[in-house]
């Protein structure tokens, strides 16, 4: 008898080699498992699955007719989207706000002054530019360009008039001084002494004089360039005055928008180190402030700003009726920064504190060079929020009879020559389009920026 | 023999100027100045102007006849006997009904499609997304808008009314609805449901004790709707069915009888609701996010189901970091709905800040009063959410 062993049994059956890869059974893998694993699972999963396809099914095709296939293009007057004028169903009638784009763009300001606006929405684009381009240089200048440059600008060329033009003056005087006061201190700069710390003019001292004092001659000379040309254009164009009552529409939201920015960063850290002081009174004014503010809705306060703030100036410096509500947002949206910067500054570890105080730095000097720089970064997330929440806000204005975007097309609305029952649908959507992207793609730049933050702490 | 001098110099005393606590004193005593001048010269030139504008000042309008009517109102009011003072009362109270309102709706609305944003249902989460992104992205006033002038306005008269089941009307007047009326003999169905919640209290802690010491668990759920709707029920039938129903009637040219709701208000609350609940949603779903994975892992290991899983781990942990988001959320709700003024719903600012105002003059008083209430809402809210989040939260040693 032999052995059963495999050698020589003949139903013996040994695989010699791997078997192909099989691919997975259906109910696993691919799309249908997927489906079935992620939109049918179980019966509420399905039911939740079939409300959802029902929604989209019902209004996503309804809405590319009725905005798009059905939209009525051109046109000159409400004729060209009544449907039995035209004899087809209408949607959207696109003619009527391709019509009237300019009105929401400038409000009533004068056609032939609207080159003056074009430019300040121009320099806008360039300080937005500058500052959130992640890779654009001399940030500084940036800086000093939005924040100094462009509301003096648009301060002068929205308005113009006499008392404009006598600003501006006076501006390029000042700035043609403090030009030749740095030239002067590039060749003395020990006359500097008794400002400047005296490792900072060591600094100075050793380079060569026309590198000296190179960060404030240029921004003096960008100064100087941008109040150049503005001059220019009041010499050969002329700057008439425009009054306020006469701006609006986008114009006046992005001025709102970018007012509230400008003055509300600033103040905001203000509100925060002084909140975060340890002299009694100071945080006590601060906090009743801030409290105060983020108490009371933004309604309040412009109607506060519309009606008590000229009872609160003597009668012939009763503001002007769009600088009320700018003041009233302002400070609105600086209670707001306020609490955003104190998490940052709350977030900024105590030995950062001790190191500064040890290296014999004063307060606004450890402030300015050591905490407010790495707070900030912390929070600008934080702060374009509230900058998307201070621009929706702007829409408020409109209640205090301010003629901003909204209530341009507000206004359009009840004008006649566009009177037809698709108008309003289609000024609300151009309006939630102009909105939408403006928010939206502020809050895609704080994200971006955040991840670009916490690039650093990532395993 | 020489003495040592042990004398220890003392140190220079340096200048007051650089003493910080002077500098201090410094500080404070000129903010204070400053400030004190501003608000001087703020009143001076407010009475100055006040007087030459001939408005007088005080609260004297408090009770004068107010001379104008209000369409929605929760305590009686009417153009010729009533007076500021209870317009004021009735904006108040129309302005606490939306907020209150729309706080609960919107809580419902935002964990839904929080929780919807995490679900694994593709669609559901995808839907949830674009919802989210959309409303938050877009000024609550042009909502209101849409939701006012393009949705409710357009339908139709009250001759035409879209008749919805259950004796509801829609026009374009808002909601008509079968007004309840109350018999006396109701109260004995109020007084049923307050024994109903004493009762459903007690059973909750009873049987809480009692699975704490056996282990043995009841249907708590079930036991406490069948208490609170059973009773209730019982005690109207009992009573001989004292609630009947106003229903609205068609006639000719309007309807007759029933309860309006005013459109400005369903808009408002429909606007704030889904507002709010855009951003509930994301608050939601950054507390679920807060809570580590582990936790619903070692849940699961323990062999909780999902269910509760869900309601006794990942949900009570959530709660500590969604809440005070959320008690801002209904802060800015609250807030916001004095955006009533816009489309017209006589809210606090609607009818005070802008009827009273107007007909007054006397802008000082008007508006102090109206923050003062928002002020003292903000600071209520926040003092009992305070409590309970102090009672949520992770007691460490």
């Amino acid at each position: 008898m032999t052995d059963a062993t495999t050698e020589n049994a003949p139903y013996a059956f040994v695989r010699r080699e791997a078997l192909e890869q099989q691919p997975a059974p259906a109910s696993v893998a691919g799309p249908w498992a997927w489906i079935r694993a992620n939109l049918f699972s179980g019966p509420i999963n399905t039911l939740m699955t079939l409300v959802c396809v029902y929604i989209v099914v019902t209004t996503v095709p309804e809405l590319v007719r009725f905005y798009l296939l059905d939209a009525v293009w051109t046109g000159a007057g409400r004729d060209a989207c009544l449907a039995d004028k035209i004899g087809r169903p209408v949607g959207a009638c696109w003619a009527y706000v391709l019509d009237r784009y300019q009105y929401f763009t400038y409000g009533s300001y004068p056609v032939s002054q609207r080159w003056r606006v074009n430019i300040v929405f121009a320099m806008f684009a360039i300080g937005i530019v500058w500052l959130l381009w992640e890779r654009a240089p001399q940030k500084k200048i940036g800086a000093f360009f939005f924040f100094v440059l462009l509301p003096i600008a648009a301060y002068v060329l929205l308005l113009g008039g006499a008392n404009a033009e006598a600003f501006l003056r006076t501006l390029i005087i000042i700035t043609i001084v403090l030009m030749a006061l740095f030239l002067v201190l590039s060749f003395a700069p020990g006359l500097a002494e008794f400002w400047i710390g005296p490792a900072f003019l060591a600094v100075e001292r050793s380079l060569p004089p026309w590198k000296r004092f190179q960060g404030q001659k240029m921004l003096i000379l960008l100064a100087l360039v941008v109040f150049g040309v503005m001059a220019m254009l009041a010499q050969s164009a002329g700057l008439p005055r425009v009054d306020t009552g006469l701006w609006g529409g986008i114009m006046v939201t992005l001025l709102i928008a970018a007012v509230g920015i400008v003055f509300s960063l600033p103040l905001g850290v203000v509100l925060a180190l002084g909140r975060r002081s340890r002299l009694p009174i100071i945080q006590l004014l601060s906090v009743i402030f801030i409290e105060f503010v983020r108490g009371v809705p933004l309604i309040t306060v412009l109607f506060m700003a519309n009606t008590m703030l000229p009872l609160f100036v003597p009668q012939e410096y009763s503001p002007d009726r769009l600088l009320r509500p700018l003041v009233g947002v302002a400070l609105f949206a600086a209670a707001y920064m306020a609490e955003v910067i104190r998490g940052g500054l709350q977030a900024i570890p105590k030995g950062q504190y001790e190191g500064a105080m040890s290296l014999g730095l004063g307060y606004w000097q450890m402030m300015r060079l050591i905490i407010l720089p790495q707070a900030l970064r912390i929070v600008i997330p934080g702060i374009v929020n509230t900058f998307i929440g201070l621009f929706k806000d702007t829409t408020l204005v409109a209640i205090v009879g301010i003629f901003d975007f909204l209530r341009t097309i507000e206004a359009t609305l009840v004008d006649p020559t566009w009177a037809t029952p698709t108008t309003r649908a289609t000024g609300y959507a151009f309006a939630a389009i102009f909105y939408f992207l403006c928010c939206w793609g502020m809050s895609r730049y704080s994200i971006s920026v955040e991840q670009r933050l916490a690039a650093g702490q990532k395993r | 023999m020489a003495t040592i001098q042990t004398e220890t110099a003392k140190p220079a005393r340096a200048s007051l100027l650089y003493d910080p606590k002077i500098r201090g004193y410094a500080y404070q005593i000129g903010l204070l100045a400053v400030v004190g001048f501003l608000l001087y010269s703020a009143a001076d030139n407010a009475i100055t102007n006040l007087r030459a504008q001939k408005i007088a000042s005080g609260f004297g309008f408090w009770d004068n006849a107010a001379g104008f009517d209000i369409n929605q109102k929760l305590i009686p009011f009417s153009a010729s006997g009533s007076t500021y003072g209870q317009a004021f009362l009735v904006g108040l109270l129309n302005t606490l009904l939306v907020a209150s309102i729309g706080i609960v709706l919107s809580t419902f609305l935002g964990f839904f499609i929080g929780v919807s944003r995490l679900s694994s249902n593709w669609v559901l989460s995808k839907l949830a997304m674009i919802y989210v992104e959309v409303i938050r992205n877009l000024p609550l006033l042009l909502q209101l808008f849409f939701w006012y002038n393009a949705v409710l306005k357009p339908l139709p008269d009250a001759r035409n009314s879209i008749a919805l089941p259950g004796s509801i009307f829609l026009n374009n007047r808002g909601l008509i609805m079968p007004n309840p009326i109350f018999a006396p003999a109701f109260q004995y169905v109020v007084i049923a449901f307050f024994i109903a919640v004493v009762l459903a209290i007690g059973f909750y802690t009873w049987s809480k004790r009692q699975q704490e010491r056996t282990g043995r668990q009841f249907p708590n759920g079930t036991i406490t709707l069948a208490l609170l709707i059973g009773l209730p029920l019982l005690a109207y039938f009992a009573s001989g069915r004292p609630l009947t129903f106003d229903l609205p009637q068609q006639g000719r040219f309007n309807l007759t009888g029933g309860m309006q709701v005013y459109p400005e208000f369903v808009a408002l609350l429909i606007g704030l609701t889904t507002y709010t609940a855009g951003f509930i949603a994301e608050v939601v779903r950054a507390g679920i996010l807060a809570v580590s994975r582990g936790q619903t892992e070692a849940a699961n290991a323990l062999g909780l189901r999902a269910g509760p899983t869900l309601k006794l781990v990942v949900i009570p942990q959530a709660m500590r970091v969604i809440i005070p988001p959320l008690t801002s959320n209904y802060l800015n709700l609250t807030k916001n709905s004095s955006l009533a003024v816009a489309i017209g719903y006589p809210d606090l600012v609607q009818v005070f800040t802008g009827t009273v105002l107007n007909q007054t003059g006397q802008a000082v008083e008007v508006v102090a009063i109206t923050m003062a209430v928002y002020l003292t809402i903000s600071l209520v809210t926040s003092f009992f959410m305070n409590i309970y989040n102090k009672r949520m939260a992770l007691v460490e040693r």
